[in-house]
């Protein structure tokens, strides 16, 4: 045993988790990874080129303005993908990129980089396209052909018709973009709001195509069950908080069920609300951002139900469609004051009577 | 009585559940280890006021003599674990990388190194008060880590009225099999120290928390449990910092500890195995607390042991017993891997509180990249004591020690180590907040 070896001496504990956030971060993209070939299946070759311009725009923006050596962290890969995520297939490349690049500009990098933001900075990217370009946001490529039927269940003849581009990807910036020959069609939200709740039926969307995910809408929201597996995957292995999914899915299935019993021909139920819409990509990988949500449990529940309430409020009479990116990014602001209002009770501090009979 | 009605929930919140690498010693007998050339014997190695030595150089002092004198109430005598003489008393390398007085002892290697004759009398015949001052005379302190004087403990104030005492044998740290093998090799000697401890503090009572890792301590303790004594053993779910008193008192009685107060404001005392066991061996061997189990372990040693280790035992002469320390042995430490302190200088001594050395190689301690905070709340969801990590840990890189202490229980904090284990960051939080309370104390100190 010699003593010129250098020992280590450092602060107890001696042992660690294997856990670290990087892990944390890139556990997330896998479980994230499926959500994206599904919207890629459902509207080709687009969803990838969108898929790609935000993640782009994501690490440029934070390899540029962040601090140095974040990139690996995977932070800004989740960003980029969640946001290409909430964006229409059809929308042009260059939207996208300016989005996450806003996203983590103003949303992260500013606020100081990982750890530091108050709101989900996907959210806020999206938020900012939507007040931006409104129309380009709510144009919704469907996965028909022109005849109305589904092509995308792989049928080699209507290869063409999957790959073709469902709009003016590649328009150049602040010009309008080409009116594209495809087929585009209203949301099940959408068309609830504005034309009433028959017109939904009589649209032919059933409840399959609801939790399968082939319907019109963004790309990666439309595939309800898909989502709900692949939050599962994360549950399982502690990166995510199933309170605050779970809180939302219950307030927004009770109050809507509420509404519907008092009239069904004006609000829809809760099946269609859980699986329209963005609700569970919302509820299941943006409210669940840890660095955005209450770190307390008891915090996590009410985050979850005042995210489900302002989506059914926002859904039924707001001026959208669509009501949860608002919805999250108002809860977000108020997450400072959940946590403070809802810290544990020390050990040692209840007022106990233990009577001693010695 | 709240703490009966209610069944005891073997398990307290929270808390995490580290590898326990216990397999490395928790089948190995306890064993002797020969007596070394030199003995060390610190002045400072128990809670309270360090003891004054009486020796000087040249002395010849026998097995089992005092070195040095108890100072005032909370503190206790150091007593020679080897026959031969005094060398020096003077400053010598600290396990907590001071340096602090100490009594040296060259050992005489011709003496039998036989006991003199009955130091500390039989406990049979004596009132609890006697044992009690026996047990004082004896330097026996808690051998959990803490080293708290074990008679202070035995001695509670009269308006704390106890109605149990709870024995720990969680034994919660990792890599750590002292209280184990104690439990497995010497269960007769703990249950004659829980036979004591009910007579000195007139209770009737008695719970043996284990955790269910160690079945063959549990199996033992339960054959050798006197048949005449209310004595319960209650195997406990597996879980870090059970040995926490505050936490196994909530998991055997379903009684919470105030913040801030002792188990003997609920009506409980806890005393760890090895100091039970020792209380009952100062009185079976008749003499002081001069030696004790210590577990050298981890993958960096070449052979781990449990062995009976003379106190004051360099560390350096304790590892060579080992087979020595292995080319990839990295950071050696004293007591259990969450909460011990890493060694810095192979001189220092064992002492009373010393648990076990784990040695870590290169691979179990490698460096970690600290990362921002991202608010998971896994720390919170770790802490025993429900404190919030996360927030104190902002306010600790801030220097805001004030509100810590004010508006957030930074004292209620054990140092456990969990909420730095889990953190996926690596943020070393318990480690600030130790940081913290020493600014805290010393700016009341300045004030």
């Amino acid at each position: 045993m010699s003593t010129s070896r250098r020992w280590l001496v450092t602060a107890s504990p001696h042992l660690g988790s294997p856990e670290s956030t990087q892990r944390i971060m890139w556990s997330v993209i896998g479980s994230i990874v499926p959500i994206c070939v599904a919207g890629i299946y459902f509207f080709g070759p687009s969803a990838l080129l969108v898929l790609l311009a935000a993640v782009l725009g994501a690490l440029v923006t934070e390899r540029v303005f962040g601090k140095r050596g974040t990139l690996g962290d995977g932070s800004a890969v989740i960003t980029g993908l969640l946001l290409g995520l909430t964006l229409p297939a059809g929308i042009p490349l260059w939207m996208a990129f300016v989005g996450s690049a806003f996203g983590i500009g103003f949303g992260k990098v500013i606020f100081g980089g990982l750890g530091q933001n108050p709101f989900n900075p996907a959210l806020l990217g999206r938020a900012f396209l939507q007040a931006a370009f409104p129309a380009a946001l709510t144009t919704w490529p469907t996965n028909t052909g022109a005849d109305g039927t589904v092509f995308s269940h792989f049928r080699l003849d209507r290869l063409g018709e999957w790959a073709a581009l469902r709009g003016d990807n590649f328009a150049l910036p602040f010009m309008r973009p080409e009116v594209v020959d495809t087929t585009t069609s209203a949301t099940p939200l959408g068309i609830a709001k504005f034309q009433g709740l028959e017109e939904v039926q009589k649209s032919g969307i059933e409840m399959s195509d609801l939790l399968l995910g082939s319907t019109g809408g963004c790309i990666g929201e439309t595939a309800g069950v898909l989502i709900l597996l692949c939050g599962g995957y994360l549950v399982l292995r502690n990166h995510m908080n199933w309170r605050i999914p779970v809180s939302i899915f219950v307030a927004v299935a009770l109050l809507s069920g509420v509404f519907q019993l008092v009239d069904a021909d004006k609000f829809s139920g809760p099946l269609t609300m859980l699986f329209s819409g963005g609700l569970m990509l919302g509820a299941v990988f943006m409210a669940t951002d840890m660095v955005t949500s209450p770190v307390t449990h008891k915090g996590c529940w009410i985050f979850g139900i005042g995210i489900g309430a302002l989506v059914v409020v926002i859904r039924y009479w707001g001026g959208l469609s669509e009501g949860v990116q608002y919805a999250i990014l108002l809860m977000n602001a108020m997450v400072p004051f959940i946590n403070r209002v809802t810290q544990p009770r020390v050990f040692g501090t209840r007022v106990q009577k233990v009577r001693v009979t010695a | 009585m709240f703490g009966t009605l209610k069944m005891h929930l073997g398990r307290f919140r929270h808390g995490v559940h580290p590898p326990e690498h216990k397999a490395l010693t928790s089948h190995l007998p306890v064993r002797r280890l020969p007596f070394p050339d030199e003995i060390v014997l610190p002045v400072r190695q128990h809670a309270g006021k360090p003891a004054r030595p009486i020796v000087k150089p040249g002395d010849r002092v026998e097995r089992g003599d005092m070195v040095a004198a108890a100072d005032g109430w909370v503190s206790v005598p150091i007593h020679a674990s080897a026959a031969g003489t005094v060398t020096d008393v003077g400053l010598w390398p600290h396990q907590d990388g001071s340096y602090e007085t100490a009594v040296r002892i060259a050992v005489d290697p011709n003496s039998a190194q036989a006991p003199r004759a009955r130091l500390i009398p039989a406990w049979e015949g004596l009132a609890p008060k006697a044992i009690v001052e026996a047990v004082r005379h004896g330097g026996v302190v808690g051998l959990g880590g803490a080293a708290f004087p074990t008679h202070v403990k035995l001695s509670p104030p009269e308006d704390k009225p106890l109605d149990a005492i709870v024995i720990n044998g969680c034994e919660c740290e990792p890599y750590l099999t002292t209280d184990h093998r104690m439990m497995v090799d010497y269960p007769d000697r703990v249950h004659h120290g829980i036979r004591i401890m009910m007579r000195v503090l007139g209770v009737d009572r008695v719970l043996v928390g284990i955790e269910k890792n160690k079945p063959d301590a549990i199996e033992r303790m339960r054959e050798t449990a006197p048949k005449d004594l209310d004595v319960e053993i209650l195997p406990l779910r597996v879980r870090y910092p059970q040995g926490a008193e505050k936490m196994l008192v909530e998991a055997v009685l379903a009684r919470e500890v105030p913040s801030g107060g002792l188990p003997m404001d609920v009506g409980v005392i806890v005393q760890n195995v090895g100091s039970v066991a020792s209380i009952a061996e100062i009185f079976e061997t008749g003499l002081p607390l001069i030696e004790r189990v210590v577990t050298v372990t981890g993958r960096g040693v070449k052979k781990p042991a449990n062995l009976i280790v003379p106190v004051g035992t360099k560390i350096r002469d304790l590892l060579e017993a080992c087979g020595g320390l292995t080319d990839d042995a990295r950071e050696v430490v004293s007591g259990g891997p969450m909460m011990g302190a890493a060694i810095a200088n192979f001189d220092a001594p064992v002492m009373k509180g010393t648990t076990g050395i784990v040695v870590l190689r290169d691979v179990d301690c490698e460096e970690r990249t600290q990362m921002p905070c991202i608010r998971c709340g896994h720390c919170l969801d770790a802490c025993p004591v429900f404190l919030n990590p996360q927030v104190l840990g902002k306010f600790a890189m801030n220097s805001r020690y004030d509100e810590m202490a004010d508006d957030h229980h930074v004292w209620d904090c054990m140092l456990c180590g969990c909420c730095s284990y889990v953190c996926p960051s690596h943020i070393p939080l318990s480690q600030l907040f130790a940081a913290s309370r020493t600014a805290l104390r010393k700016s009341k100190a300045t004030a």
